[in-house]
């Protein structure tokens, strides 16, 4: 057996002061399975040391809230004794290295953590970030990640309803795979991974341990340098079959008694599954490592705890179940081995071969695991630019818009999801490509709306301000479909937090984000940090991904985006101011990268957004999208592609500059489409509430037109926009 | 009328099959495929799904499974057996249906609405429906049908396509033909009719809040024809 010392400490990513805590709480060396232990728990995935600090803070409290952060999933009320279970994770790091199984066991072990509360998975979502299209890995990366994702969402049968695609170059060595998962659940019905009870049987399900995916956990806590290639063998291997047939046993058996306690095994798996039991149970375990089903020969007791097979549960089971549990484990062909039982000695302790080869107390792996108060620099607010007028004469609306729409983070993504299953378990009434995807609730008239978003040009340009944005546009993606918001999950994806810039961008981000969902009792119910998303020292823009969930309790109330009649009116809900810093028509056609993103207020956003939700409940709404990236001609020119109908924009009032005005990034805002007859109305009420809004345009023909200043056909950008990801992928 | 779906351990268009033929007056009933025997039935459907996870050709071990020969045993008897998606291509592994299934053309998993052509009116699957042209849903990787020269002469000679992928107005031409599949097969029967295997999902498109509604029209033929 190696011997243990500080540099093999190192080796496994623990610092050397880490290293001598661990001694000295141990009184001894470690030994190597020991070792592994330790360090598959401190790591900065599974113990979260630079994070927990500051994630306290989050606002995870609300009467819709079941279960916050700290289980494998959050779990919020939706009326009638149903609840969803939801949660987002990312998958970066291996993703990065093996596309295809880094993104497909990144599906796998969200939908894991969602059907271990007892849910059944209804639909899947996905944020997936880039490096700029002309980057030479670019275009593999993104067909080996859709590829992942679909191959294993579309087998398991579960809709993959939303997403959003970014590029970006300060992703090109580190791209984001973002996974997320919604479940359905009867709320007297979930299952928790806190044991309880003394000399309970522990339960090894699902697929055969295998040498796979052995420091997975810590390669996810670590940046890449140039032998990043040599990293492979930490990539697990998904087997959708298998997870299906894991899904299935899981429900049958959930329909009965016996389970006390239910945890999936995902990262540092064995070790931090059987760890976080215990802790939680505040109870100790002992496990036989013989028992254990391995699917090689000769693995020792270090690799067993260290492997990250995928497909794995944990289970402590009520004494005596165990027969009736295998027999529904035999009925779909999956290992059941009973390899330990709970005991109250606090200590995890594991055999091998009749020998002790480890123990240790819990609360050493779990409590006691470090925690750091890093340091952190506040970010300032940029220098407005004053864009002078000179730098817009020679600009044409028509050549602007018909750029923008073909900008990499505009343009239809159809090429993915069209290869995502979208439509089976035949409740999807939303498919991907609207303001969000929304799902039935089988067999009622509920369903549920769900997208993720994230902006990491705002968040970087002022993490605070970046911070509140991405909450208030997922807030609004609920609300564009007329669904109240509920709930979200976070991931966090940043760069290194031993740099203190990096650091600060998280704690402003994770400030934003509780400020915002605070204010629109909208809160953080689950997520997932992932910090070290840097290669040779550059890290990624700081990028938390939002995902959103919302409640309709009629479906047929549901609102899309495409443009309805000819004859009805468009409005603006919301002031357009024109800020134009950080927007993508600022990048795009000024090529200006600097400037504060735009402001957010958190009344006004909270106004307007209920203010939507009234009219669409009197019905006075045929159309509702948020107006984004692009601004408003993007908004209005998405509306008009979807529907195949033409819009005629009234003339602006003032001095208003038009660029300004139709591609700044304002925020807060929807486009509404109302009847005429339902005119009066609407603007009634949006005075009687204060509520700033525009006159936009008519639904009219089948261009795009202003005036004398703009003409466009809606096939003519309809062309640009549909294409751009298409003909990319084929060059 | 009493039909039966066939439950493999990677099905997983299976429930949506049975909310289907319910919501059309079926007397429906789930067959775990471990079961030897089928219960008496007017219909047989082999939903879509991964049977048992088609690592290996698409549905290859569920065309060799204990169930399949009763399927088959009912078939040659002559009781309607209706394949959907993977329930396409284990019939074509059963030898039930001629031909196979490959990876589409483009190598990509393909999901969204499509059109489909009927090309036979003369059985009980699409004997009363008015329409010719339907919008239908597929979702699959391997839906590229391909059979040999003699096959696909002896297939034109006894009528036993079904449908072709055409867009809107019924042009089944190599424009309209989403995954490479020979002659925009997108269903075939058997010489008698009484087995049919297609690529697109009926069961996906039986409201207006789904893809569409075209699907309620082969599900009400269906329960009016038996």
């Amino acid at each position: 057996m190696v011997k243990v010392n500080e540099k093999i400490a190192i080796e496994h990513g623990l610092k050397s002061d880490e290293y001598k805590k661990i001694c000295n709480l141990l009184k001894r060396t470690p030994n190597i399975t020991e070792l592994g232990v330790f360090s598959a728990m401190w790591n900065e995935h599974c113990s979260y040391k630079s994070s927990r600090k500051h994630l306290k803070k989050l606002h995870t409290k609300g009467e819709q809230v079941i279960q916050g952060p700290g289980e494998n999933a959050g779990v919020v009320d939706i009326e009638d004794d149903d609840a969803i279970v939801f949660k987002i994770e990312s998958h970066n790091h291996p993703s990065f290295i093996e596309p295809y199984q880094g993104a497909a066991t990144g599906v796998g072990g969200i939908m894991r953590d969602v059907f271990t509360m007892g849910a059944r998975p209804i639909a899947n979502l996905n944020s997936i970030h880039f490096g700029a299209p002309d980057h030479e890995k670019t275009r593999n990366l993104l067909r080996g990640v859709v590829k992942g994702i679909g191959g294993y969402g579309n087998c398991i049968g579960v809709p993959t309803i939303a997403g959003q695609t970014c590029f970006d170059e300060s992703y090109n060595g580190n791209i984001l795979v973002n996974a997320m998962t919604l479940g359905l659940v009867n709320k007297n019905k979930i299952f928790y991974s806190k044991a309880a009870g003394i000399n309970k049987p522990v339960i090894y399900v699902g697929s055969k341990t295998g040498r796979d995916g052995i420091h997975g956990a810590s390669m996810a806590s670590a940046i890449f340098d140039d032998k990043i290639e040599e990293k492979k063998p930490t990539v697990q291997v998904g087997d959708p079959f298998t997870e299906k047939l894991l899904l299935e046993a899981c429900l049958e058996l959930m329909a009965g008694k016996s389970i006390i306690s239910i945890q999936d095994m995902g990262a540092a798996g064995l070790t931090s599954s059987s760890i976080e039991m215990a802790s939680k149970g505040d109870l100790g375990i002992k496990i036989d490592l013989t028992k254990v089903p391995c699917r090689e020969e000769n693995m020792t007791p270090y690799e067993i705890m260290l492997s990250e097979s995928q497909e794995r549960m944990l289970i402590v089971l009520e004494e005596g179940k165990e027969n009736e549990a295998k027999k529904i484990f035999d009925k779909w062909n999956l290992d059941f081995a009973v390899i330990g039982k709970t005991t109250n000695s606090k200590n995890i302790e594991l055999f091998f071969k009749n020998e002790k080869v480890a123990e240790i107390p819990v609360d050493f792996l779990a409590e006691n695991a470090p925690i750091y108060d890093r340091k952190w620099i506040k970010a300032k607010l940029p220098k407005e630019n004053n864009f002078a007028k000179d730098q817009f004469k020679s600009l044409k609306l028509s050549d602007c818009l018909k750029k923008i729409l073909i900008d990499p983070n505009i343009a239809d993504k159809e090429w993915i999801w069209d290869q995502y299953d979208h439509t089976v378990m035949g409740d999807t009434i939303q498919k991907p490509g609207g303001n969000a995807g929304v799902v039935r609730v089988h067999g009622t008239n509920k369903a549920v709306a769900a997208s993720v978003d994230s902006s990491a040009t705002y968040c970087h340009a002022h993490p605070l301000t970046g911070g509140k944005q991405v909450v208030c546009e997922s807030w609004r993606n609920m609300i564009s479909v007329g669904a109240k918001p509920i709930a979200i999950t976070n991931c966090l994806n940043f760069g290194n937090p031993e740099k203190e810039k990096n650091m600060g961008e998280f704690v402003e981000c994770v400030e934003g984000i509780t400020e915002a969902s605070k204010y629109l009792n909208y809160p953080v119910v689950s997520g997932n940090v992932s910090f070290y998303n840097e290669t040779k020292d550059k890290g990624i823009k700081p990028t938390p991904s939002i995902g959103g969930i919302g409640l309709l309790s009629d479906y047929k109330k549901m609102m899309t985006m495409e443009l309805k009649n000819e004859g009805n009116y468009l409005l603006v809900i919301g002031k357009t101011e024109g800020h134009l810093d950080q927007s993508v028509f600022a990048r795009n056609i000024l090529s200006e990268l600097n400037g504060p993103p735009p402001e957010v207020n958190l009344f006004n956003e909270k106004q307007n957004g209920m203010c939507v939700l009234n009219l669409k409940n009197k019905k006075l709404i045929e159309t509702c999208h948020d107006v984004s990236l692009g601004g408003i001609l993007t908004a209005i020119s998405k509306m008009a592609i979807k529907g195949d109908k033409g819009v005629k924009l009234f003339t602006l009032e003032g001095l208003v500059n038009k660029f300004e005005y139709f591609f700044g990034e304002d925020q807060g805002r929807y486009i509404i489409e109302v009847k005429p007859e339902n005119l009066e109305n609407v603007e009634n009420m949006l005075k009687k509430d204060s509520i700033h809004f525009d006159k936009l345009g008519l639904v009219e023909g089948n261009q795009i037109s202003l005036e004398n200043d703009l003409k466009l056909s809606i096939d003519d950008i309809k062309e640009g926009y549909k294409n751009w990801l298409k003909e990319y992928m084929v060059n | 009328m009493k039909s039966s779906v066939i439950i493999f351990p990677g099905s997983n268009c299976d429930r949506d099959m049975d909310v289907a033929l319910k919501k059309f007056g079926f007397e429906n009933q789930m067959v775990w495929h471990n079961d030897a025997k089928i219960p008496k039935s007017d219909l047989i459907v082999l939903p879509g799904g991964f049977s048992y996870g088609d690592y290996l050709r698409c549905g290859s071990i569920a065309g060799k499974s204990k169930i399949i020969k009763s399927v088959i045993d009912f078939a040659n008897s002559g009781g309607l057996v209706l394949g959907i998606c993977n329930g396409f291509q284990i019939l074509t592994e059963t030898g039930l249906l001629p031909g196979i299934l490959q990876q589409n053309k483009y190598l990509n998993f393909i999901c969204k609405n499509v059109f489909v052509k009927i090309k036979n009116k003369e059985n009980k699957y699409f004997k009363k429906i008015k329409k010719e042209v339907l919008e239908l849903h597929i979702a699959h990787n391997e839906g590229n049908y391909f059979c040999s020269n003699d096959e696909l002469k002896s297939i034109e000679d006894n009528d036993q396509i079904a449908v072709t992928y055409c867009d809107h107005k019924g042009n089944d031409d190599e424009k309209n033909n989403p995954n490479g599949a020979l002659k925009n097969i997108a269903g075939i029967f058997n010489k008698d009719k009484n087995i049919l295997g297609m690529m697109p999902h009926p069961e996906r498109m039986i409201d207006p809040f789904l893809s569409g509604e075209d699907g309620s029209l082969f599900f009400e033929n269906l329960i009016e024809s038996l």
